[in-house]
């Protein structure tokens, strides 16, 4: 099974769909001859040419709502969000228009749009260039919602992305573009709406998204050599979301804890605690921790960025206080 | 929608007065119909709330004339008169208007957002500006096929002011797509008149669209047939892939912004002289010298029309509550 950077993976979804279907096309910044910010579409534009690999002005209404029209009339646009700081831009457009357009028709439109972005701290790009706003994009009827952590599933999941006939919003998190993992020859779409169960455990299950779930990962770890039994569970798509999969995780281990890079107030976490307390109320046997930033925008000096962001620390400490819990 | 013989016959510049008359027909429908909707929301039928475009019937007619059937467009808040124009039956909008399933968008749409895929209604848009960026797009994918289309937009001079205008524009002359940019300048934001919301004279906003490179066409929005011909001349021009157009249409809002608006910020007197000199259904009457005879005929045609599809949507059948989330996700 070959080893492929999540990077390489987003790459190779996004190649396999431009050589098997001519109504794929991507738009976006800097995305044709630089090859994106992040460098995921590096050598797409030699393969694929500048129609379908097209590089648009700084300009994210257009881009977003361009997508919209040509989705609308049957193509299946995948367009770059160069940092999900600059979905702000977008809003309008992608609450609007691209999730009301079926239901404001009564079903005579849809939108086969994928909106890729990316963003995640770490690296001290300061306040608007790596906030984590998946959340926001859960709250609107119409959107679908995917945050892939490894390059198996970015690369299953994007594909799943781009044939949904919905908007889907994907984020990728930036630090994990250099992650490595197998992934196997043949493309397997993974469907939306379906967690991953990364590591199975018996005291405490940990829902975790993006870069947390390899914070997670290293959390089980550490707490195993204190006796402490972790499952880590992605849900891998913040919307659908596969609550079954979440809920009987709990109801095993009796205790949860949620991480994200977002804040905490507001976060996904907060919909994360909500669901599995209804769902697992007579199993739970402390009250769900949530890890997640601290409620400030991200400063840029490297020690205060640090002390925003959650660790694998951090989940730790939930973890423990979780099991306190009698 | 005209004809291709009527179209052919036009593209040596000049209107039959048979085309005319159904322009007229047309514009005496979209007048009546947004009469007897005006006098349903008053009655309490109609839920939601309204605007009408009476005094604009000359653009919906002209544009849409100027169309094929394959071509789409985007409306906007003030919608009726696009829809009718683009071919939805009066029963269906007005089926839409009353939340029924028989209604052009099945109840979910309602007045702001009334769709017909099937003849090319990509739906009426409830933001400002917000279905412009959309026909850039349904534009790329037809240069993309090669499809001999083109996407037109409708949108207003207050419009004009937002990012998502200047964004979309800019971006379809960069790609040259064949997208029809049509400016409805009623000179009214709401209630904001041009000289609170436009440095420049109300007259002269087709320079925006010159900013960037844009070809643009001008013609009076209350004069049809000055309206079918610059469409026809830039849906022309769009076709054969020479770019975007942005068709600048004067025309005047003769109601309130809503239906009920009490225009506390209008001149009395102002209007009263525009509803005198600027009606479109009366400056074409004049032109077609129709007689009392003539009118009362029309008349009695499209009132019956407009009166049979209130009673097609009162027989309508309502939704099923519970079917309000039946397509949120395809």
């Amino acid at each position: 099974m070959p080893e492929l950077t999540y990077r390489e993976a987003v790459r190779d979804a996004l190649a396999r769909a431009l050589r098997e279907d001519e109504s794929v096309f991507l738009m976006g910044e800097d995305i044709a001859e630089m090859g994106g910010s992040m460098a995921v579409t590096q050598g797409l534009l030699a393969e694929f040419g500048p129609k379908r690999i097209r590089n648009t002005p700084i300009s994210e209404i257009a881009i977003v709502g361009s997508g919209i029209g040509a989705a609308i009339q049957g193509m299946r646009p995948v367009v770059e969000i160069m940092y999900e700081d600059f979905l702000t831009l977008s809003m309008e457009q992608l609450v609007n228009q691209a999730a009301k357009h079926r239901t404001m028709s009564g079903g005579q439109v849809t939108v086969p749009l994928t909106i890729r972005t990316q963003g995640g701290a770490g690296w001290s790009p300061g306040a608007q260039h790596a906030q984590q706003l998946e959340a926001w994009f859960v709250h609107v009827p119409g959107l679908k919602v995917v945050f892939a952590s490894t390059p198996e599933d970015a690369r299953g999941l994007l594909w799943s992305s781009i044939y949904d006939d919905n908007p889907v919003v994907f984020f990728e998190h930036r630090t994990l573009y250099p992650l490595k993992g197998d992934v196997p020859d043949r493309l397997e779409p993974i469907p939306l709406g379906k967690a991953r169960v990364h590591r199975e455990g018996e005291d405490v299950t940990v829902v975790a998204t993006g870069r947390l779930v390899h914070e997670a990962l290293k959390a089980a770890e550490e707490a195993g050599t204190e006796g402490i039994s972790v499952e880590v569970v992605d849900p891998r798509t913040l919307q659908p979301l596969d609550e079954e999969t979440i809920v009987a995780s709990v109801r095993k281990t009796t205790r949860c804890v949620t991480a994200h890079e977002a804040v905490v107030r507001g976060g996904f976490g907060a919909e994360l605690a909500a669901v599995i307390q209804h769902g697992a109320f007579d199993w739970l046997d402390a009250p769900i921790e949530r890890v997640g930033a601290k409620f400030a925008p991200l400063p840029f000096a490297p020690a205060m960025e640090q002390w925003v962001v959650p660790h694998a620390e951090d989940v730790l400490e939930a973890i423990r206080r979780t099991v306190a819990r009698g | 929608m005209a004809t291709v013989e009527e179209r052919a016959e036009s593209g040596g510049r000049r209107v039959s007065e048979q085309l005319l008359k159904t322009f007229f027909r047309e514009m005496l429908l979209i007048r009546r119909f947004e009469e007897k909707v005006e006098e349903r929301f008053r009655a309490g039928e109609l839920p939601g709330f309204l605007h009408v475009a009476i005094g604009q019937e000359a653009v919906a007619t002209g544009v849409c004339a100027a169309l094929e059937r394959d071509d789409v467009i985007a409306s906007t808040h003030r919608a009726h008169g696009h829809a009718i124009a683009k071919g939805t039956s009066v029963e269906r909008i007005m089926a839409e208007l009353y939340g029924k399933l028989e209604g052009c968008s099945h109840g979910y749409g309602g007045s702001m957002h009334l769709y017909d895929v099937e003849v090319g209604n990509l739906g009426a848009n409830a933001v400002v500006a917000g279905g412009i960026p959309g026909i850039v797009g349904a534009a790329l994918a037809f240069l993309m096929r090669g499809e001999p289309r083109v996407a037109v937009a409708f949108f207003g001079d207050g419009a004009t002011n937002t990012g998502t205008f200047h964004e979309s524009l800019n971006l379809a002359q960069l790609w040259k797509v064949p997208a029809i940019f049509v400016l409805e300048n009623n000179g009214w934001a709401e209630s904001t008149p041009a000289t609170q919301q436009l440095p420049l004279p109300v007259d002269e906003l087709a320079r925006r669209a010159l900013a960037y490179g844009m070809k643009t066409i001008e013609a009076d929005g209350q004069d049809v047939e000055a309206v079918y011909l610059a469409a026809l001349a830039a849906r022309e021009h769009a076709a054969a892939g020479k770019g975007p157009v942005l068709l600048h249409l004067r025309t005047y809002r003769l109601t309130g912004h809503y239906v009920g608006d009490p225009q506390v910020y209008r001149d009395r007197a102002e209007l009263k002289g525009e509803r005198e000199t600027k009606d479109p259904v009366e400056l074409l009457r004049a032109r077609l010298q129709l007689t009392d005879e003539g009118l009362a005929a029309i008349d009695a045609q499209v009132t019956a029309e407009v009166e049979a599809s209130v009673e097609f949507a009162k027989a309508g059948t309502d939704p099923s509550p519970e079917d309000a989330a039946k397509y949120v996700y395809a």
